[in-house]
Formats: C-alpha cells, sequence, structure tokens
C-alpha cells in the first residue's frame, strides 16, 4: 500500500513541475518587462535591482525557473504589489478558509450524494427514483454562482436566517457550503446510483441470492462497497471542481479565502499574488488527486497490485 | 420419497415459455444430470428451483416443485429466503464473476455459515477453514484471508462450493460447474462433487451440456430440448441403450478413444430460438426419424423400459446380445 | 432502423423535442436579436431604472434603466457566440491532437498526451483564470480560456476513437495500396471518429456557457456595457437588494439553456447509439 502510494506521488512530481512551470510563465507571458509586473509602478531602481538578484532575472529561463522553484519550495513566494506584504503570509492568512469550505462542502456533497444516490438505486425505476434524478439534473446545471445569489436573496435578505455575506460568525459558512455542496450532490448521486445499479446486475448478486440474503442485506452489506469505488474515484477526478467552485463561491459570498484573493489580484494584476494562489490551488487539486487515488486502493484489493 | 421432485413445470418469461411441462425428480446420495444445449433452458431451471426466477421477470405458470413434500412453485420470497443456501444451495458456472472480487473468499463463506448457522465470527471461520481443507484447498488457513482475484479458477470453485455446503444443504444444484475450467481441473470438481454426495448424502443436480460429464459423474440423467424433457433415466440404461433420437445423437457426439481422423459428429440444425419453437415435437426438424404425426401432436413422456421417453418414434431396444458399438 | 436523420429522431423525444425547440428559438433570437429587441442593450434612462417587470420593459430594467429583456437577447448572441465558437475550436484542435496521438503512437502520442493531460487534471475554471491572468481580461481572452480548457476531453476522446480504429483491417489495406499516412488518418479515421466528438462538444457548450458567465461575473470576461449573461448579473449583486430580477432572469436564460442542451444532446446520445463510445473521456 506504502509502496502503491509512493508510486503515485511519483507519477504526480512531473505534472506538479509542468504546472509549476506554466505558474512561473505568467509573468513572462504579459506582454511588457517581467520585472514591471511584480513591483509597483514608480519603484526605484535599488527596488528593481534586488528583485534581479533574488529571482536571477537576468540570468536565462530556465534557471530562473528553478531559482523560482526553489524559493518557492522553501516558503518565499515574493512579495504582493499592492498590499505590500509577503505573499506567503497572504495566503497563510487565506488558506484555512478556504479549507474550510472546501472541505465542509466535500463532505455534504459525499453524504448527501451517496445517501441520495443510494436510495435511488435500491428504488430504481419507482416515481421517487425518476423525481429525485430529474431535481438532481436541474440543480446540478444552473451556474454555481446563481444558484449562491439565489441562495443569498432567499435565506440571507428574504429570509434573514443567514449573513448575506463574510466570514464573521460560524452560519456564514452555511449558504457558501450548501451553494458548492448542492452542485457536487448531483454528480455524487449520479454516480452512486449507477454503480450501485451495475452492480445489481453482476453474476456475484445471484449467488448472494441464492445464498439466503435479504435484498436489503445484499445492498448494505455488499453492494454499498462496490458503489464506495467509483465514488471515490468520481472524488479524486473532481476534486478539482470542489476548489473551483470554492473559488467562485468565495467571491459571490464576499469570503475571505484564495478564491476571493485570487480574483481580486487578477483585477488588480497584482501577479506575484495570482501566481501564489494559482500554485495553492494547483497543489491542492494535486494532492487531492493523489488521496482520491489512495483511497481508490484501500477499497479495491486489485488496484494494488497495478501500477497506475 | 424423492427429495426433489419436479412435476409438470412449465414457466414464464415475458411472452415465451422457456421450459414447458418439464419433470424429473433427484434423491438423497444421488445425482441427476439435467443436459442440454445451450438454450435449452437448463440455466433458468436452475433459476427457478432456486425461486430467482421473480428476479428475471419471470414466473411459473403451471406445475410443481415438491422439495421434501412442499410445493415451492408459488412460495412467497420470504419463505424462499429460508430455504436458500440453507437447504438448496446453487453452485454457479462463472468462479471468476460468481464471487464478489471485493470481499476475501473466507469472509464469504463465512458469511453463509453465519447466516444460516447463527455461529459467531470466529466459529464461522474455523469452520470455513475446515470445509475448505476438506475440499482439498492447499494452505486453507491463508487462503481464507485471499481475494478472488488472486485464485486460480479451480481454487474459486471449489470456494463457491464450499459457499454452497456452509449451511449444511440437502440439494446442491450445481450449473455447469466445470464449462470455464480447464480440462484437467474439470475432472477434479466432479471428483469431488461426487464424493460430497457420497459422505454427507447429497442430493445433485448437475446441469450440463456435456454427456461426458454425466457419463461421469451421475446417476440418472434428463435429457432437456428446446424447453422439454426428451429422455430421462438410469445413466447405464441411457447410455447403453437410448430410445430418443436426440439422446442417441448426443451420445454419439462424444469422441471415442482411438476414433479415426474426420469422424466426429455433430447434430445437424440448431435449437429452436425460444420463439420459434415449432408445433407438435420440438425436435422433429432435426430427427433423422421424424413422421408426418411427429410435427402435429407433442409427444407423451412415457415409460419405456426404466426410462421415461418423449417420443413417437422412439429408437428399438437393443436385442440381447446386441451392443451400440455393434 | 429508422431513416431520419438522428438530428431529427432526437429531437422526436419527449424530453427532447421540448429540448429542441427552445433551443432553435433561442438562436433564433440571438441571431434576430438586433431586430427584434425592444431597446438597444446600452439604452441608459435613469429615470427608469430598477423597475420590477411591467409592460413596457418585460423583464424589467437595470440600475442604470437599460431593459432587462434586451440585455438577455443580445447577451444571448455574446454568451452563445463565444461559447459555440470557443466549443468549435477545442472540438477542431482537439481532434487533430487526439487523432494524432492516437495513431501515431510511442513518444509522439505519450507527448502529446502528457501535455493534454496537464490540463485533465485541473477544473477548467483555474486554467482560464491562468489564460486570462496571461491575456488581460475580455471577450477575447475567455474564447481562448475556453478553447484551451476544454481541449483534453476531446483530445482523449479523439484518440480513443482513433486508437481503437488503427487496428481494423481496412487501414492496413489502405496503406498497403501506397495511401500516405496522413491520407489514412483524415481521410478515413477521422470522419469514423468525429460523431462522438462533436456530441461531447455540444455537451460542453453548455459547460462553456456557464464558464463564460462566471467569467463575465468576476469581471474578467466581457467588459461593459456588453451585456454577456454573465457579466449582467456582476453588476446587479449590489441591486439584489431592491432589483432581484437583475440577477434572476440572466441565471433562467442560462439555466433554460444549459438544461435544453442536455437534454437534447442525451437524445441525441440515445439516437446515434454512441453511449459506450463516449465512455473513454
Amino acid at each position: 500500500m506504502l509502496l502503491y502510494g509512493l508510486k503515485r506521488v511519483l507519477t504526480l512530481a512531473p505534472v506538479f513541475l509542468a504546472m509549476s512551470a506554466v505558474v512561473f510563465l505568467i509573468v513572462h507571458l504579459v506582454p511588457g518587462d517581467p520585472i514591471d509586473h511584480m513591483l509597483q509602478i514608480g519603484a526605484s531602481p535599488e527596488r528593481r535591482a534586488e528583485l534581479v538578484a533574488r529571482y536571477g532575472l537576468d540570468r536565462p529561463l530556465p534557471l530562473q525557473y528553478l531559482t523560482w522553484l526553489v524559493r518557492v519550495v522553501s516558503g518565499d513566494l515574493g512579495e504582493a504589489i499592492i498590499l505590500k506584504r509577503p505573499v506567503a503570509q497572504l495566503i497563510a492568512a487565506n488558506l484555512p478558509y478556504s479549507v474550510a469550505l472546501g472541505g465542509l462542502a466535500l463532505l455534504f456533497s459525499t453524504v448527501v450524494g451517496a445517501t441520495l444516490g443510494a436510495l435511488a438505486a435500491y428504488f430504481a425505476d419507482t416515481a421517487f427514483d425518476r423525481a429525485a434524478m430529474a431535481t438532481i439534473l436541474f440543480g446540478s446545471t444552473v451556474p454555481n454562482f446563481w444558484l449562491g445569489l439565489l441562495m443569498i436573496l432567499i435565506f440571507a435578505v428574504q429570509l434573514g436566517w443567514f449573513p448575506v455575506s463574510g466570514a464573521r460568525s460560524w452560519d456564514a459558512v452555511v449558504l457558501p457550503v450548501l451553494t458548492i455542496g448542492l452542485g457536487g450532490v448531483a454528480l455524487i448521486a449520479r454516480v452512486t446510483r449507477a454503480a450501485l445499479i451495475d452492480a445489481w446486475r453482476q453474476d456475484f448478486v445471484t449467488l448472494l441470492h441464492a445464498k439466503g440474503l435479504s435484498r436489503r442485506a445484499i445492498f448494505a452489506r455488499h453492494l454499498l462497497r462496490h458503489a464506495l469505488a467509483p465514488v471515490v474515484t468520481i472524488l479524486g477526478l473532481k476534486i478539482g471542481w470542489v476548489l473551483g467552485g470554492a473559488v467562485t463561491i468565495e467571491y459571490v459570498f464576499a469570503r475571505p479565502g484564495l478564491g476571493s484573493l485570487l480574483i481580486t489580484s487578477l483585477a488588480q494584476r497584482d501577479y506575484p499574488v495570482v501566481q501564489g494562489c494559482l500554485l495553492m490551488l494547483g497543489v491542492g487539486v494535486l494532492i487531492g488527486t493523489l488521496l482520491g487515488d489512495l483511497a481508490q486502493a484501500a477499497l479495491d484489493p486489485r488496484l494494488r497490485e497495478r501500477l497506475a | 420419497m424423492a427429495l426433489l421432485d419436479v412435476r409438470d413445470l412449465s414457466i414464464e418469461l415475458g411472452r415465451v415459455q422457456p421450459l414447458d411441462a418439464v419433470r424429473f425428480t433427484v434423491d438423497r446420495g444421488q445425482t441427476l444430470g439435467l443436459v442440454g444445449e445451450s438454450g435449452s433452458g437448463k440455466s433458468l431451471t436452475a433459476m427457478t428451483l432456486m425461486g430467482l426466477l421473480p428476479t428475471l421477470r419471470g414466473r411459473v405458470r403451471s406445475g410443481a416443485i415438491l422439495f421434501d413434500g412442499r410445493d415451492l412453485a408459488r412460495l412467497p420470497d420470504t419463505e424462499y429466503r429460508g430455504l436458500r443456501g440453507r437447504r438448496i444451495a446453487l453452485v454457479m458456472q462463472n468462479p471468476m464473476t460468481s464471487l464478489d472480487p471485493m470481499q476475501t473468499v473466507g469472509a464469504q463463506i463465512d458469511e453463509a455459515a453465519r447466516l444460516h448457522l447463527g455461529l459467531d465470527a470466529d466459529g464461522a471461520r474455523r469452520r470455513s477453514v475446515e470445509t475448505m481443507e476438506r475440499l482439498r484447498i492447499p494452505s486453507a488457513s491463508a487462503m481464507h484471508g485471499r481475494y478472488p482475484h488472486q485464485l486460480s479458477g479451480g481454487m474459486r470453485q471449489r470456494i463457491v462450493i464450499a459457499m454452497a455446503l456452509a449451511g449444511d444443504p440437502d440439494l446442491i444444484i450445481a450449473d455447469e460447474p466445470t464449462t470455464a475450467l480447464d480440462v484437467t481441473v474439470q475432472a477434479q470438481i466432479v471428483q469431488l462433487l461426487s464424493e460430497l454426495v457420497a459422505t454427507r448424502d447429497l442430493a445433485l443436480l448437475l446441469i450440463t451440456h456435456d454427456m461426458g460429464v454425466v457419463a461421469q459423474a451421475c446417476d440418472r440423467v434428463a435429457v432437456l430440448y428446446a424447453g422439454r424433457i426428451a429422455e430421462s433415466g438410469p445413466v447405464a440404461d441411457i447410455f447403453s441403450a437410448p430410445r430418443h433420437p436426440y439422446t442417441r445423437a448426443l451420445i454419439d457426439c462424444i469422441p471415442r478413444e482411438g476414433q479415426p481422423r474426420g469422424t466426429l459428429v455433430g447434430i445437424a440444425g440448431q435449437v429452436p430460438g425460444l420463439v420459434s419453437y415449432p408445433p407438435g415435437c420440438r425436435f422433429a426438424p432435426r430427427c433423422p426419424r421424424a413422421g408426418a404425426d411427429c410435427a402435429a401432436v407433442r409427444p407423451p413422456l412415457t415409460a419405456l423400459g426404466t426410462a421415461q421417453v418423449a417420443c413417437l418414434h422412439p429408437l428399438d431396444a437393443p436385442q440381447r446380445g446386441e451392443t451400440r458399438d455393434g | 432502423m429508422s431513416r431520419v436523420h438522428p438530428l431529427l429522431r432526437a429531437a422526436a423525444t419527449p424530453l427532447g423535442g421540448p429540448a429542441a425547440v427552445y433551443l432553435v428559438a433561442l438562436i433564433a433570437a440571438a441571431l434576430l436579436a438586433p431586430w427584434i429587441a425592444p431597446y438597444p442593450y446600452d439604452a441608459q434612462n435613469l429615470a427608469e431604472a430598477a423597475l420590477p417587470p411591467s409592460t413596457a420593459h418585460w423583464l424589467g430594467t437595470d440600475e442604470f434603466g437599460r431593459d432587462l429583456f434586451s440585455r438577455i437577447l443580445y447577451g444571448a448572441r455574446i454568451s452563445l457566440g463565444v461559447a459555440v465558437s470557443s466549443m468549435m475550436a477545442s472540438v477542431a484542435i482537439g481532434l487533430v491532437v487526439g487523432a494524432v496521438a492516437g495513431y501515431a503512437g510511442g513518444w509522439l502520442d505519450r507527448g502529446l498526451m502528457a501535455g493534454v493531460d496537464l490540463t485533465w487534471s485541473f477544473p477548467e475554471i483555474l486554467i482560464a483564470l491562468v489564460m486570462i491572468a496571461i491575456l488581460g481580461p475580455g471577450l477575447g481572452s475567455t474564447a481562448v480560456a475556453i478553447t484551451i480548457g476544454y481541449l483534453a476531453q476531446f483530445a482523449r476522446l479523439s484518440r480513443a476513437q482513433i486508437a481503437a480504429l488503427k487496428g481494423e483491417l481496412y487501414v492496413e489495406a489502405t496503406v498497403a495500396l501506397g495511401a500516405s499516412h496522413a491520407h489514412v488518418l483524415f481521410a478515413h479515421l477521422v470522419p469514423n471518429a468525429l460523431t462522438p466528438v462533436l456530441v461531447a462538444g455540444m455537451l460542453a457548450a453548455g459547460d462553456a456557457i456557464v464558464l463564460e458567465a462566471t467569467l463575465g461575473y468576476f469581471g474578467l470576461g466581457a467588459q461593459p456595457p456588453l451585456p454577456s449573461w454573465g457579466a449582467m448579473m456582476s453588476s446587479g449583486v449590489a441591486q439584489m437588494f431592491i432589483a432581484p430580477w437583475v440577477i434572476v432572469f440572466p441565471g433562467v436564460a442560462i439555466a433554460l439553456t444549459v438544461v435544453a442542451i442536455n437534454l437534447y444532446g442525451d437524445a441525441l446520445i440515445d439516437a446515434l447509439q454512441i453511449r459506450n463510445r463516449l465512455r473513454e473521456r
């Protein structure tokens, strides 16, 4: 199991390098002198010289990348142009909010989605099944920022149950989690339902029947495990979606977090912050993918022997 | 009284009737071979006897399934469940797909024991390992914790048999238990099953398309063609003197030692599809002995010597001194 | 097998029918917007700001007094236009990249797919934001962002189709007859792989519309006064308390469009019977 984990980390390493290279190149691809994208307008020549020295900006590109990478790994993500604070500090301050939001949303999606999907599968082809899946279909196709706005409109403005924005109280996280979560519920419910219905058709289910197990026992004791694997797979694949959702929803609800930080700094052209945020989000996606793969291998014994 | 007495069983699947007035019996300590080509309705028979026809959206149309005197044909599922695994057990064809890939093989055997005998985890494990040893599974204790994909086909089928035995059943229905296995392993499994019948006084319904297996392992045989019994009776008698032309043809298909090249025999034509059964005798279109009356009326199962035959023009009984190869 | 064209057959289903009708109406409305819109999309009239729906303004007005219905009609042009054109570019590029990778095999295959897979693991919105970071905000950047963001799935799908077809006998035969690899690939294999990729592209167009709207909402897409459906909602947040319809209606438009695309697309997949070919995404 451990060996499998190490193998997976090794496969993801090149992806990390490629992603970080792309992030690194952003300041170089934007028209203009890269140094200008890292400094405030009208910065002193001494400041410029300092930056050139620190990042080796007079050296060939691959070397610059390496210098940057080494600094990043040791915790130096540069300095924000507008706020004049170290980017790492800004990210550290905002990260917990994003992690909380993302984590809770993931939990919500998984629990509610899997339950709904399992029920839909158990009662497959009944009115309940069709109604549930139709509602889910509709709920998943709407843009999530619109869903968030509607949530605010109904639950915060009209009913006043929750705060409209910010993160000043614990209940400010409810509507954001619900918004991101509902999008995920659809996906997970669909996958769970499909996996269970698929498993139900397998030969071994006939034998389980022949053993004398009831439909409920077969479902609960055997099939759910079979659905777990595809659900974990889809979670691992779509982990990026949670992060993407978090980015959008933080902005909608004006919550602190990597997402709002990213969007505002994009609008302000504060490239060091943009790079830092994109890098962190990218790493988050990779970690999520890795965890998903490990969970999958833990569940399905057949995967452990395969490479990747 | 026979343990299992199937009387004129007809089933319905959608708009077709895959089994039509099927009749046979199985006794304790005995093996009945149910033989037929693909499409004859063999597997459906197994499913029907296990009461699993509703899962295929089928139902029993008429007839009776007497098990130990009790008619199972119209038994509600909740009561049937009490029988499954406990008194009637099923061994399926493909051990690759009939075991749950996500559970250890041991746990799957344990589950049956715990369900039917109320054993606790340790007791069930001990019993499972014992059974596995008796089925000659090497390093049974270690095997107990392995997953199906780590075992060979033959081993997996032994696990399936162990699972079937876990509830201490009286009747085992084996649906083509050796078809998916290597030839060398087939013989082992067949022998295993025969031993079990003898030592545990089990009744075994062995469903197969292989007459060779029937000759090896069965006491009696029932030949199924297109959903109807063509002939049934003791194996020795049926093999030496088949009365139904189809049975004769099946026996002729078995390759014999020393057979000259190019003389393998088949049966001309194909088994009729479910929706296109011919009127009258269903074998008539392929039968070398068919007469004009064969297409008009369904031949009834009548006793002929030690056998039951459904044919209007059965093969003659052999004269004294005559043998099949003569 | 019916000889009716699959597109029509899909429209004949209970769910696909209304969806198709809606989509046709939407496209017509988008194309005819300059002629059928009651007001210009940028006509401000502060005297009529933030009005609820009425006979004069069917869907109300926004904070600048602009007619919402007209803006939504024009918004259809922008949102659909950007989504569809980006999708077409994405499908075209993905199709070719995947086809070359699938046909060539070996290091070319691995190299191309490594590049493609890089975007595969990351959500489209992040990729889009990276593109915006490089290119700056605007409709053009949005189009590029969408094109690159969805490339991976078309490339993978195309590669799977081509790799499967590559082993067919007729390919060997054609090559043996002296045809160049390029000819075999583009004249024979790609047309066969086209259908699933096109249908996948159609379904992705729905996601693309949402992505464009999201970027517009962030203020990073179409710049004011252009009425992309997303950008309309961005300026409407401040009005949410007094003029919620400014947010609700554009969102309804997006939701209906995406649902219609999904329903019709699903019916089309059934009509073309390519459900299993689409699984290698």
